[in-house]
């Protein structure tokens, strides 16, 4: 299979989209940034062919061989397996990184035992992590495995008086080895028979649909990079892309209709015009400040000691939304304190706070030109409620009736926008000569 | 029976200067078919817009009541707050009643405004009104009345009266009479801070902005009686301090309260600086334009958008603190004000030289938060109580 | 033809008219430094609204402290000199340029050849397109001591210069400037120098235009934002109506024509252009700490400035405008009304419509600066006006004139490059 890929390094996470020759999405992955970017880019790119190969072993399976119901969970019941096979190598990686760091430290006994302790805990859990319903905080290895460990070496702590620090510390640098080591080729076929093996019941042709997927020779024909830093990305200077570019692109391959963008990001927001073809005629970006941007969300959640998604369903439960006059940053921990000391109810704070932040993006909006139907919104933000409801009710009010557009994968549209680029440039050469020459 | 009057006078007040979105001018217009001209801050000869009938409306931005939407699209973030909300309610409508706005010369941010009025409101008046920087008669003097002169066409030019030096003298005398009260009401807070808060003063000046002068000085008048039979205001330990900065971009009522309730008698300041800008009366007798331009030249108080020509920034803030007795100033501006904050470090330094106690802070016009001010303003207080018991 | 993805550039060869230029300010500051001793006299003003003829007319230095300031950033003083002058109370929210004088100023007034320069003799305040002018030179004349010439240039609001802003202008060019430069100098006014002066002026304001016009082929022989900040040079400090600014300007056409010939690209940082990919319009002042950072954004997309609105900040000779000798007072002021920042934003939005069609550029570059509002007010409207009438895309950068801080190199990199990538699709799906 022939694939066209669109990796964007974001400052969290980064993405990979794999397209066809048709521009069909094939697979998309999605890892957490780190300080060796080609690792980043690498282990997306990876997750994206483990995507696409599920999806292979999806379409092998004849739907006659059983209800659709059982396949589904089945096929679900396989990713889940394999995702915990992942975590277990992942894990024994790490066991070794750690204790091979700890020795090397010197004799500590005390400080072994504890840690032999933990790790044996982790490898424990592991099934339960991975049961039907269980429930993670995050599908990142270092989320994941580091919420686990700082757990239980504070219980080790307490109840075997071993250092904190020094297992935290073992973590870091355990953490940084371990997750900038290469991607390996092989892991889809190595996890997924694992996963087969591991499964009870079974569907009559899952394993050989496995090996199939696995089997099927992915040629990457061409790649594209954006998203920050994207300089210092493994690709060459013209297989860069603008993220806005990308991001406007992506948009359009997911709501063909779409006119007007808008993205909040983690500490940017971008509002991007569009035309017919997904080609970016007019961007504004609010770049130079975080106010109004998700990470304000995220100073409030953390002011208010709730989880980033609970806010939204909070601030929904509003009565009226709080005047509040500023998003900056800097105060927001201030201003909601004087709004509590107040007496306000903390839901009509909240959406106060979301309404303050939409007003922002509706300022870069204007400032770019204003907003079309379609109106798509991306980003982080974007799966937010209150933020949603706050952005549909003000486009209204000042733009009239506009359809606005989400998609649960909006956070790959940059992604998927760069991959586009790239297929855009096997298929037609000579336009592509132009661009280059451009 | 006259706290009802003072009441019946605040709400009024109150009313008036929180119609952002011009009701009272809207019925003015229905009532007498005349036109209305909005004005921004600082000065505009509103006796010529009256003796041509038209009603001149004060536009001193959006405060801390409306939200802004489209208004932030035209600005960056380092510019004041005023244009912002002035467009803001431009495009939403509040402004309709207007058949132009006046922009007299301020700072650049005004003067560019007014070409983005042009560009979005191509149909309406949009006038820039230059004010020589030059004060020889010969010379401003000239310009000035040219300028004038120019203006009233283009009032006669849009539906208005024609020029009239009879009736440009009967609209002299009219505000002459304004000015006057509005002197008697500021005199009353100099001499007995704790019967006229200024929140008050402030609620009315701006409420003087949107309705014809006669009706303005009758709510001066009744809120002059009405204090002065108002036994419950009673006086107390507060500092008295002088307010600058403030001639443009208004600071939010909240701000003021927040100022007065940290321990500050707020003596004199330059909130809403048209009622006061022409001190004393304007001639009535000989050429009345040729009064308007020489009460400009010579009779305008100080502000730092105009020129200082003897070479002594500073001198005429020092004097309005002696003037009111004051023993503080607070230099209070908004954000990014251009005339204010330039000006600021040589008033500061005439007021070092005067040995006089100030302190300094900025302000947005829709600011909520006045924590810091509280506590900036209040330590201030009282540091200026200590000094006057440790110097007497 | 170049690889794909970078123009080439070959090596980099300092131009005839670039070294005179730096030898005419070299001398100029020596004269300056000296003055003291030589007992030459000298006049602080300002580039908008400068009254070069007339100063010189009467024998006097003029000293440009914006060009102080510029200087100082691209020296790489300015941080400090700034700092000064806040903790000396000035505010964050003021016009930088301010505060860079103020800062060097008090840390000696060192100028840009590392010798002092002189004291004000007059601060001729040349209150033009700007607010924070007249506020500067108070702050001078507290600094100094020293008298002011407040010459007050009244704005166009409504787009046109009437016989009573003429008169104004030219009452107070009587009546106060040239009194003001007699008593410093103790010299007469004397008309006929003058009117020669403008003679010359008219003469090198000719070739000027035609070096600015020379962008309109293709390839542009200059760059005339970048490029354009040493053309204006001499033509808005000291030398204007000079026989050495004649001379400049008619060397400088020679160059330029000679370019055209062969068919040569402008100089870049990194060597001349031989790639000219993308023409664009910029609206509004470089910025002068990371001047080459920022021109080499430029130079290495291939993206040459075909016309700017900063280089008519010190007088617009383009649009038909020279001085005329036969009317010398009279010129002056219009001379001085003419100066871009004292356009009304409806003139603005003409003026660069217009260079986006005569020059051929594909689009419009708004760099907003943060100390300037007199060109930042509106910038965003007259960018949204702009682009709908001409319909070519603008694009939107900020930063500021002096102050290093409010300059980020990564958000600006990364706003041109979406730019001109958008410009380059753009082009490729038309």
């Amino acid at each position: 299979m022939r694939y066209c890929v669109g990796i964007d390094l974001g400052s969290t996470t980064t993405k990979a989209v794999i397209v066809g020759e048709s521009g069909e999405i094939l697979g998309r992955g999605i890892t957490n940034s780190r300080s060796n970017y080609k690792v980043a880019c690498d282990v997306a790119l990876a997750e994206a062919l483990i995507d696409a190969r599920f999806a292979r072993v999806s379409g092998e399976l004849t739907p006659a061989a059983s209800d659709a119901g059982r396949r589904e969970r089945l096929l679900r019941g396989l990713e889940l397996r394999f995702r915990e096979q992942q975590y277990r190598s992942h894990l024994a990686c790490f066991a070794a990184v750690v204790l091979r760091l700890l020795d090397a430290g010197g004799p500590a006994s005390d400080a072994r035992a504890a840690v032999e302790w933990i790790l044996e805990r982790m490898s424990a859990e592991t099934s339960a992590l991975y049961a039907e319903g269980g429930r993670r905080k995050s599908d990142f290895f270092r989320d994941m495995a580091g919420s686990r460990y700082m757990h239980l070496a504070e219980q080790a702590s307490r109840e075997r008086g071993a250092s904190f620090d020094r297992m935290a510390g073992l973590f870091d640098k355990a953490i940084l080895e371990v997750e900038n080591r290469p991607a390996d080729p092989d892991s889809f076929a190595i996890h997924a028979r694992a996963a087969v093996r591991a499964m009870g019941e079974s569907l009559p042709g899952l394993g050989e649909a496995v090996e199939r997927a696995a089997a099927v020779p992915m040629e990457r024909h061409a790649g594209v990079g954006t998203g920050y830093g994207r300089s210092t990305l493994p690709f060459p200077k013209d297989r860069i892309r603008s993220e806005i570019l990308c991001h406007g692109l992506g948009a359009h391959a997911m709501f063909p209709g779409t006119r007007t963008v808008l993205d909040i990001g983690g500490q940017d927001t971008k509002a991007i015009q569009v035309d017919s073809s997904g080609i970016v005629t007019s961007f504004q970006m609010n770049d130079r400040c975080a106010a109004g941007c998700g990470r304000y969300l995220g100073y409030i959640a953390d002011e208010m000691n709730l989880g980033l998604h609970e806010l939204g369903p909070l601030a929904c439960g509003a009565r009226r939304a709080v005047r509040i006059n500023s998003t900056c940053t800097v105060f927001a921990g201030a201003e909601l304190r004087e709004r509590l000391s107040l007496g306000e109810r903390r839901e009509d704070i909240l959406a106060g706070l979301h309404r303050a932040i939409i007003l922002r993006s509706m300022s870069l909006l204007a400032r770019s030109g204003g907003v079309f139907d379609e109106f798509t919104f991306t980003g982080g933000v974007a799966r937010n409620p209150a933020a949603v409801a706050a952005l549909d009710g003000l486009v209204r009010e000042n733009y009239g009736a506009v359809s606005m557009n989400i998609s649960p994968d909006s956070i790959y549209t940059g992604a998927l926008g760069a991959a586009l680029f790239a297929r855009r440039e096997t298929v037609r050469p000579e336009s592509a000569g132009a661009e280059a020459r451009a | 029976m006259s706290v009802g009057r003072l009441s019946g006078v605040l709400e009024k007040a109150e009313r008036l200067a929180r119609d952002t979105s011009l009701e009272a001018v809207r019925s003015w217009k229905e009532r007498t078919a005349g036109l209305a001209l909005g004005f921004m801050p600082i000065y505009v000869p509103r006796e010529l817009l009256h003796s041509q009938g038209v009603l001149p409306v004060g536009v001193m931005g959006g405060g801390d009541d409306i939200e802004i939407i489209r208004g932030d699209a035209y600005y960056q973030s380092y510019i004041c707050h005023i244009p912002r909300s002035t467009i803001e309610l431009g495009l939403d409508g509040s402004l309709d009643c207007l058949d132009g706005m006046i922009f007299p010369a301020i700072c650049d941010v005004i003067r560019n405004l007014s070409g983005v009025w042009k560009l979005e409101f191509p149909d309406k008046l949009s006038r820039y009104l230059d004010v020589p920087q030059n004060f020889d008669p010969a010379i401003g003097g000239r310009f000035y009345r040219d300028e004038l002169e120019s203006l009233s066409r283009d009032l006669t030019a849009r539906g208005a009266g024609p020029y009239d030096p009879g009736a440009l003298r009967s609209s002299i005398a009219i505000y002459n009479a304004q000015r006057r009260l509005v002197e008697d009401l500021y005199a009353l807070r100099r001499d007995e801070p704790w019967k006229v808060p200024t929140t008050e003063l402030y609620t009315l000046l701006r409420a003087g902005l949107v309705v014809p002068p006669e009706e303005f000085s009758e709510m001066l008048r009744d809120y002059l009686s009405a204090v002065h039979e108002d036994a419950a205001r009673k006086p107390m330990d507060q500092a008295r301090v002088v307010l600058i900065g403030s001639f443009c971009e208004q600071p939010p009522l909240g701000l003021i309260k927040t100022l007065e309730r940290s321990g500050c008698y707020i003596v004199d300041d330059d909130l809403v600086q048209v009622h006061r800008f022409v001190r004393g009366d304007v001639p009535l007798e000989g050429d009345p334009l040729d009064n308007l331009v020489r009460a400009f030249l010579t009779q305008a108080v100080d502000s730092p958008t105009r020129y200082v020509a003897a070479g002594d920034n500073g001198r005429a803030a020092v004097e309005r603190v002696r003037r009111s007795g004051a023993e503080g100033v607070l230099f209070c501006a908004p954000s990014f004000c251009d005339p204010a904050l330039l000006d600021q470090p040589m008033a500061v330094r005439a007021m070092e030289r005067a040995r006089i106690p100030w302190t300094a802070f900025k302000y947005s016009e829709n600011g909520g938060q006045f924590q810091v001010i509280r506590e900036q303003a209040g330590t201030f207080a009282d540091s200026i109580k200590l000094w006057s018991e440790a110097s007497s | 033809m170049t690889a794909a993805g970078a123009p080439s550039t070959a090596p980099a060869r300092k131009d005839d008219s670039q070294l005179r230029q730096k030898r005419m300010m070299a001398e100029h500051y020596g004269r300056l430094a000296r003055s003291p001793r030589t007992g030459e006299k000298n006049v602080y003003t300002f580039v908008p609204g400068n009254l070069t003829e007339l100063v010189r007319s009467f024998g006097l230095l003029p000293v440009l402290p914006e060009i102080n300031a510029l200087q100082s950033a691209m020296r790489g003083k300015s941080r400090e000199y700034i700092a000064t002058a806040e903790k000396l109370g000035h505010s964050e929210d003021v016009c930088t340029y301010v505060k860079c004088d103020v800062g060097m100023l008090k840390s000696g007034n060192v100028g840009p050849t590392g010798e002092p320069l002189p004291k004000p003799d007059v601060l001729l305040l040349s209150y033009t397109g700007c607010f924070t002018f007249m506020k500067w030179f108070e702050i001078l004349r507290q600094e100094y001591d020293c008298p002011v010439a407040m010459l007050h240039v009244p704005y166009q609001g409504d787009g046109e210069i009437t016989d009573a802003m003429r008169r104004y202008v030219v009452g107070q060019l009587r009546d106060v400037v040239i009194p003001a430069l007699e008593k410093l100098s103790g010299k007469r006014y004397d008309e006929d120098r003058l009117r020669g002066m403008l003679a010359l002026s008219a003469q090198a304001e000719e070739d000027l235009v035609w070096v600015l016009r020379s962008a309109a082929h293709r390839p542009s022989p200059i760059d005339a934002y970048f490029g354009g900040v040493y053309y204006i040079g001499p033509m808005f400090t000291a030398f204007r109506g000079t026989p050495e600014a004649v001379d400049y300007y008619r060397a400088l056409r020679r160059e330029v024509q000679e370019r055209i010939d062969q068919g040569r690209g402008p100089v870049t940082p990194d060597g001349e252009m031989s790639d000219e990919r993308f023409r664009v319009v910029v609206e509004g002042p470089p910025n002068w700490t990371h001047f080459r950072e920022f021109w080499k954004m430029f130079a290495d997309e291939g993206a040459v400035v075909v016309a700017s609105t900063y280089t008519k900040v010190g007088g617009v000779f383009d649009f038909g405008f020279r001085h005329d000798p036969s009317r010398p007072l009279e010129t002056l002021a219009e001379y001085c009304m003419g100066c871009y920042t004292n356009l009304h934003l409806p003139g603005r939005v003409e003026m660069l419509c217009r260079y986006l069609e005569d020059y051929s550029a594909d689009g419009l570059l708004v760099n907003s600066i943060k100390s300037c509002n007199s060109f930042s007010a509106g910038q965003l409207r007259i960018l949204r006006e702009v682009e709908r009438r001409t319909g070519r895309p603008a694009g939107f950068i900020e930063s500021d004139l002096v102050d290093p801080r409010y300059f980020s190199a990564a958000n600006i990199k990364n706003r041109l490059e979406s730019y001109f990538q958008m410009l380059a699709h753009r082009r490729g799906a038309a």
